[in-house]
């Protein structure tokens, strides 16, 4: 297969964007069917690329070849990782997009709907592709700045209000990302991220680089919301649109957020223990503090908001685990257990949020509103709703066989072979937090009688066909706890991971 | 020396702006001076005292220093980025205002907890 593919993660979303406002006036329903095909066409294509090509695959855009060693152009890389996160932003797209179909017909505007959506989705995948620091900043404002505006898309009071406070909170973000870029490009004089991480690495650790890493934890822990920055998130994920609150929830905050973090801190920068400790406490703190304030919620979007803060604290703690013990020079299998599990914690929270956030869009569609204490006796007139929610429940919850409960037992073990007892302890009881706050949903929303009589009817078919297939999905994945398919699907990305030099090597191709 | 003492303090009189500000307006204004203040520092990364503009078949003298082209590609780049935010804040701080007639942060206030 030729290289060039993987650009095609950028290009061919961003032609839809623009295809969708020309064409979408004049053909009756082009702009869904458009948008749906793209997104299952990319998504198709994720799992080609990642499974067909073994290693890493590299693009130079525009074809300018390194000159004495020192590459100019701007690369794209497809490794393991990126593969990783190419399959769940491409699956929820898909499965965000087929929803809309139906849902989206409450807003007036549908062809800015999707083309802000094939925008977003281009800005993700062209991030998690970049090889380049600057052209990661100027895919992250892709995204970013067509999740301001889809976060607005309702127009209402609460919309205009949460969508400004995240964009002011975002704005400064992106600058400090920014910042952090100048200050390395200072030191370094390039951009490229093999070749930068190849003169960091063999560069000293001074206070100038430090100072430079916090600047960049802060940056992109906005972006990813982790605990002292998470002031945007509950506004922000519960005034979208539904799918577009499962696309910010499941993969926004993953892909611009996390990725970004886990790739600088592991293949760019020199492994610090010091840094290694203030992310995974930063990361405990998300889980606790996240699931202590989602228990009091009782509007239902912002419940689930609260609760990817907390469930992203779990992805980040496993991996911070991962680099402590790697900066340490401690048991491998240990760190690889622990990165692998917060990986595999990643997929799963894409899966069961980017499902709940799709069942309170359908609980808003048929009952008129996200209060859960107007809500109640549900699950008879709304069956597919309340069994892909109760599954997607159980899975956040952790409980088996749902692939919630591995994940969470991976890190857990993890974290105990590694001697983390502490935050084994605070995942435990996280995990007990989460399971009530659950219950109150599920009660309040689908068993108690309904404070009047109520009109409910389950939804149409284009978005009972997403959730069920995520439901599905949320079964499925607790598959990957064997071995063996553990190895094809999580085994690459955990090894980009490991061999934090190779990255540099292999592109440069030394 | 100097001349980065002065972005740094431009810096923090927009984040001062950011943080004190009650007008949504004026803190579009803050943001905007702190996104110019990084914008000079990339520029200054790049420049060399007494250094020619790199232009390709330009009339370089032989030996003079050339000031480095990429900060400025980059600073052009992000103008155009910083103008999309612009744009988007100052819709939505139009439509808010159009909401509740006021540009008063304090009495915007519907969502909380």
């Amino acid at each position: 297969m030729e290289d060039r593919i993987i650009i095609f993660f950028v290009i061919i979303p961003l032609f839809a964007a623009f295809l969708i406002p020309i064409f979408g006036r004049l053909v009756q329903g082009f702009q869904r069917v458009t948008a749906s095909l793209v997104m299952l066409v990319l998504l198709v294509l994720s799992f080609i690329v990642t499974f067909q090509q073994p290693g890493m695959v590299t693009y130079t855009v525009g074809g300018w070849e390194p000159v004495e060693g020192i590459p100019v152009a701007i690369y794209m890389v497809l490794d393991g990782l990126s593969g990783f996160m190419l399959i769940i932003i491409n699956l929820l797209a898909f499965m965000s997009a087929f929803y809309s179909i139906n849902y989206i017909k409450r807003y007036t505007g549908e062809n800015f709907f999707y083309t802000l959506l094939c925008l977003m989705v281009a800005g993700m995948n062209g991030v998690v592709l970049s090889g380049d620091l600057f052209n990661l900043y100027v895919f992250l404002e892709i995204s970013v700045i067509s999740s301001y505006a889809l976060v607005a898309f309702g127009v209402e009071r609460t919309e205009l209000e949460a969508s400004y406070k995240y964009q002011v909170l975002g704005g400064l973000a992106s600058l400090l990302i920014l910042f952090g870029i100048a200050m390395l490009y200072w030191r370094a004089k390039t951009l490229n991220m093999a070749d930068l991480a190849m003169i960091l690495m063999n560069g000293e650790r001074d206070a100038f680089m430090i100072f430079v890493q916090l600047i960049l934890i802060t940056g992109f822990g906005v972006k990813a919301a982790l605990i002292p920055f998470h002031a945007w998130l509950p506004d922000a994920h519960s005034s979208a649109p539904s799918p577009i609150s499962a696309m910010l929830s499941g993969v926004l905050i993953k892909a611009v957020g996390i990725y970004v973090i886990i790739r600088l801190f592991f293949n760019i920068f020199q492994l610090d223990g010091a840094l290694a400790v203030v992310i995974t406490v930063i990361g405990a703190l998300s889980m606790v503090i996240g699931a202590l304030m989602a228990i009091g919620q009782w509007d239902l979007k912002r419940m689930f908001a609260y609760s990817s803060i907390s469930q992203m604290g779990y992805v980040v703690t496993g991996v911070g685990m991962g680099m402590i013990i790697l900066a340490g020079g401690g048991d491998k299998p240990t760190a690889a257990l622990a990165i692998g599990g917060g990986l595999f914690h990643m997929i799963n929270h894409a899966v069961f949020k980017g499902l709940l956030f799709l069942n309170a869009g359908a609980i808003e569609y048929a009952t008129g509103t996200r209060d859960m204490k107007k809500m109640g006796g549900l699950a008879k007139y709304m069956p597919v709703t309340f069994s892909s929610s109760f599954s997607a429940s159980m899975a956040i919850s952790g409980l088996p066989p749902f692939n919630g409960f591995f994940s969470k037992l991976v890190i857990i073990i993890a974290a105990v072979k590694g001697e983390f007892y502490l935050i084994a302890a605070l995942a435990v009881i996280t995990g007990i937090i989460t399971l009530a706050y659950f219950m109150k949903f599920q009660r309040y929303a689908f068993y108690d009688k309904p404070a009047e009589q109520t009109s409910a009817r389950e939804v149409p078919f284009f978005m009972c066909f997403s959730m069920v297939a995520l439901a599905i999905l949320c079964l499925l994945m607790s598959l990957l706890i064997f071995p063996g398919i553990r190895q094809i699907f999580l085994g690459p990305a955990v090894n980009t991971l490991m061999e934090t030099a190779e990255y540099a090597t292999k592109i440069l191709k030394l | 020396m100097s001349l980065y003492i002065m972005c740094f303090l431009l810096f923090l009189v927009g984040i001062y702006g950011v943080l004190t500000r009650r007008n949504l307006i004026k803190v579009v204004i803050s943001l905007t001076i702190m996104e110019f203040s990084i914008f000079l520092m990339l520029a200054l990364i790049g420049y060399i005292s007494g250094g020619e503009a790199p232009i390709i078949g330009g009339k370089v003298v032989e030996g003079t220093p050339v000031v480095d082209p990429l900060p400025q590609a980059m600073v052009l780049t992000a103008i155009v980025i910083a103008l999309a935010t612009n744009a988007m804040l100052l819709t939505i701080a139009i439509r808010l205002y159009k909401k509740y007639g006021t540009f008063d942060i304090r009495r915007i206030n519907e969502l909380k907890g």
